[in-house]
């Protein structure tokens, strides 16, 4: 792993392409602490990329991708569970107490939600005073004058000062969280989908406004959302994640236009296209993510993948079987997470186990329009047999065993795709395997 | 969408499935009246798929929960308004009635699928009882139809999902479930307010290709309502624009994107980020949208709109073809059309076609502004 970020860095290191932000190797889990705790939810699962000075890095991802974790670990109101963030050259990660605290004005954050990231008690005034009180900015009177000169720049009135929130809009309550973010001049200011929650003509004017202040006031931005034209509009650079990992990372334009990544491939080809005669292949991912607390041993996205790696020895399956197949093994992933209670496990032991007996209609359901060859029906009538008597973790393993590629064994690594300094996270990328673009319109 | 033709043949031959003319609905508030639905009229045919897109607070939702009979106190749905679905005026219905029609005529899907379920009810529980109620189907028919209908929405594992809670399901097939329990009541008609504006891409994605796969076995019409212009370019046949309360265009799906005729159209396609590559700003609609409390005498949109000129406070502009001999019912509320006219000519054409409409308006408003 880091000798493929010194590769980022030797690529990246052009004139005017320092880097502010430095990630390496960072995990955030959640629980998982003790003997008989369920394994940690892997929320930031490995992460290393760099943010340059005065860019804005888009990050992507669907729900539950782990995305705002890793906002909120860049400025330290998470702490992180290994891995280190070095900003300007020091490691916030080991910064405790005083240090801490001194360091925090260099990166600040805009939240989401503008109804609920504002204290409703307090006037705009005081809301975007409060990080000067707090630092203890200069003194009183230069703080109030601040705050005038801030609402001025994020395009309110100075006589909004003695307001409350709820006397303003979505947009205008943004743009009192903006001028919250930039009241210590930081650096570098995380945006966690600031305007999502916006109408579209609103969206566009925040947007707009954001790009002045990057200019105005030289900030680096992180800017996380979930809506992929945003980021198209606003990031020099783009980060996709999914499930806790980076699948891939690039120049915005580039990786739009060419993505390297089947998930961003799929995640592009789903975005709906303001045009209606746009005949584009789509590819709908079936299935939804995994649980972050058992995820695929191999690469996080193996089990939707449209261009997965097949195992040898099944040249004649189809693919509408090998979607079926995929289905029929998360249906008994998740019956395997089923904890048995001591009654179920009496009957599991003498042979009077039910519970399961409905996995049948699964079976049929995927696998009856199918004409699977016996090599695929044989291996899944059989696990189907062992979950029906109470063993969905054993029925895994079987069809593990007799399924199971490359994809589902090992981890990729974010690896260099091309000439230029995209990064992306999939098996295909090296080994001699058919490239993902060729795959995916092949099997479509 | 593709056959525009053929479905204009076919519109003549069929009878609209609903048909909406006229509705106003208002809200009596402390402050005033506000008209949240202030004249809106349109038709959805049986198979198509109409969409309705605006920003919050341009009456949308409005519109479909007055068609649903959800609208409460301090809400009403105003005398003169005319909501007719199958033939059948929907706005006379005693409670009892609009129950039936809700069960087996009209379905509506909500942007937040936890609403619509209950949470302390497995969700086999509460398909089983959509069934009951409508098809008076129990017992282990009753099961194996829910099984069905949760294949049918491409649930994998129907047979435990039915077993298990709403908090068990994701998002995505909460959606799913509740699209399921639409379906159990065999509805002609699918009323789906924002239905994937709370979920991510991919499984926007599949919700949209489900409701298409749906519409085309089951001959369902959907009225499809969204603040996402590229949700609405992949789903709608046609499509009303809405602001502050009114239409404001109509048009084919195609001729809207193509060809944008009213000024707020084309600022809100245009307020699309990502569309142009080497756009550096984003072109944006200035002020907020207003809240109509008086009956219109003016272009709503005036006051944000950059093509506004003096009449555009004055004369409230009527529904046109914005060109002549235009694609079919293109027809977009602004005084710059029809565009063959003179502003002076097309201001009087304006003026004329609402004194008609204003008496209506006058008379009914004459009992509740007092």
């Amino acid at each position: 792993m880091s000798e493929l970020v010194d590769q980022t860095v030797g690529v990246d290191a052009g004139p005017g392409q320092e880097v502010l932000v430095e990630v390496q190797n960072l995990k955030k889990h959640y629980g998982g602490e003790g003997f008989f705790a369920a394994p940690p939810v892997k929320a930031v699962d490995g992460v290393s990329f760099d943010i340059r000075k005065g860019e804005t890095l888009g990050l992507v991802g669907e729900s539950g991708c782990g995305k705002s974790t890793l906002g909120r670990l860049l400025v330290q109101i998470e702490a992180a569970t290994d891995g280190t963030i070095s900003f300007d050259g020091t490691d916030i990660t080991t910064l405790t107490g005083d240090e801490l605290t001194e360091w925090r004005p260099n990166a600040q954050i805009v939240f989401q939600d503008p109804e609920s990231s504002l204290n409703d008690r307090m006037t705009v005034g005081s809301i975007i005073r409060e990080p000067l009180d707090v630092h203890g900015w200069k003194t009183a009177p230069d703080r109030r004058e601040r705050v005038m000169d801030l609402l001025q720049e994020v395009g309110l009135q100075e006589e909004h000062y003695y307001r409350y929130p709820h006397q303003f809009s979505g947009g205008q309550r943004q743009r009192i969280g903006i001028a919250r973010a930039l009241a210590l001049e930081p650096d570098f200011v995380v945006l966690d989908e600031p305007v999502s929650a916006l109408d579209a003509s609103v969206q566009a004017r925040i947007l707009n406004l954001l790009e002045d202040l990057q200019d105005e006031f030289d900030l680096t931005y992180l800017f996380i959302a979930h809506d992929l034209s945003v980021v198209r509009h606003i990031c020099d650079r783009v980060a996709v994640m999914y499930l806790g990992k980076i699948m891939e990372l690039g120049e915005t334009e580039e990786l739009y236009t060419n993505p390297a990544n089947p998930y961003t491939y799929s995640l592009l080809s789903a975005i709906p296209e303001p045009d209606p005669t746009a005949d584009r292949q789509r590819i709908t991912l079936s299935g939804t993510p995994p649980s972050p607390r058992d995820p695929p041993k191999g690469c996080q996205f193996t089990t939707r993948c449209p261009a997965k790696i097949r195992p040898d020895g099944f040249p004649t399956v189809s693919n509408e079987t090998w979607e079926a197949l995929e289905r029929f093994r998360e249906a008994v992933r998740e019956r395997s997470r089923h904890g048995f209670t001591g009654r179920e496990r009496l009957r599991r032991r003498i042979g009077m186990f039910s519970k399961f007996d409905d996995v049948d209609e699964a079976v049929s359901d995927l696998f009856d329009d199918l004409d699977a060859p016996a090599s695929v029906t044989e291996p899944v009538e059989e696990a189907a047999a062992l979950v029906k008597e109470g063993y969905p973790g054993d029925a895994r393993e079987l069809l593990s065993e007799e399924f199971d590629s490359i994809c589902d064994e090992e981890r990729p690594e974010l690896q260099v795709v091309g000439d230029g300094d995209r990064l992306s996270y999939c098996h295909r990328h090296s080994g001699g395997y058919a490239p993902v673009d060729e795959v995916i319109e092949s099997r479509s | 969408m593709s056959s525009q033709a053929g479905m204009t043949a076919e519109r003549e031959r069929d009878e609209p499935i609903l048909s909406v003319d006229n509705l106003r609905t208002v809200f009596h508030t402390k402050r005033g009246t506000i008209r949240a639905v202030d004249d809106v009229s349109f038709d959805v045919m049986p198979g198509e798929t109409v969409g309705i897109v605006g920003e919050s607070g341009s009456g949308k939702s409005v519109t479909a929960r007055s068609i649903m009979g959800l609208i409460e106190s301090p809400g009403e749905v105003l005398e003169g308004s005319s909501i007719t679905f199958q033939g059948r005026e929907l706005t006379d219905l005693s409670d009892e009635e609009y129950r039936q029609v809700r069960g087996s005529g009209i379905g509506m899907i909500f942007q937040d699928p936890q609403t619509s379920l209950n949470p302390v009810f497995t969700v086999g529980n509460q398909i089983k009882e959509a069934l009951r109620v409508n098809q008076d189907l129990t017992g282990e028919a009753a099961t194996q139809e829910a099984i069905d209908l949760l294949e049918a929405v491409s649930i994998p594992d129907a047979s435990r999902r039915l077993k298990e809670y709403p908090h068990e399901f994701s998002g995505g097939m909460r959606q799913r479930a509740v699209i399921a329990m639409m379906l159990a009541c065999d509805p002609e008609l699918l009323i789906c307010d924002e239905p994937t504006t709370a979920l991510d891409v991919t499984i926007q994605a599949q919700i949209i290709d489900l409701l298409k796969d749906l519409q085309e076995e089951r001959g369902l019409s959907l009225l499809f309502i969204t603040h996402d212009m590229g949700v609405i370019a992949q789903i709608a046949d046609r499509v009303n624009v809405m602001y502050a309360g009114e239409i404001v265009e109509k048009a084919g799906v195609e001729p809207l994107f193509a060809n944008p005729k009213h000024p707020y159209t084309q600022g809100l396609l245009g307020a699309i980020p990502g569309q142009h590559v080497d756009q550096d700003r984003l072109e944006t609609i200035e002020g907020e949208v207003a809240t109509p409390m008086e009956p219109a005498t003016s272009c709503r949109f005036a006051p944000r709109c950059p093509k506004a000129f003096e009449d555009c406070d004055h004369v409230h502009p009527a529904l046109v073809d914005p060109t002549e001999g235009a694609e079919a019912d293109h027809q977009a509320a602004c005084l710059l059309y029809p565009s063959e006219m003179s502003e002076d000519e097309a201001v009087e054409y304006h003026r004329s076609l609402r004194s008609d409409g204003r008496e209506d308006a006058e008379a009914l408003d004459g009992g509740d502004a007092e």
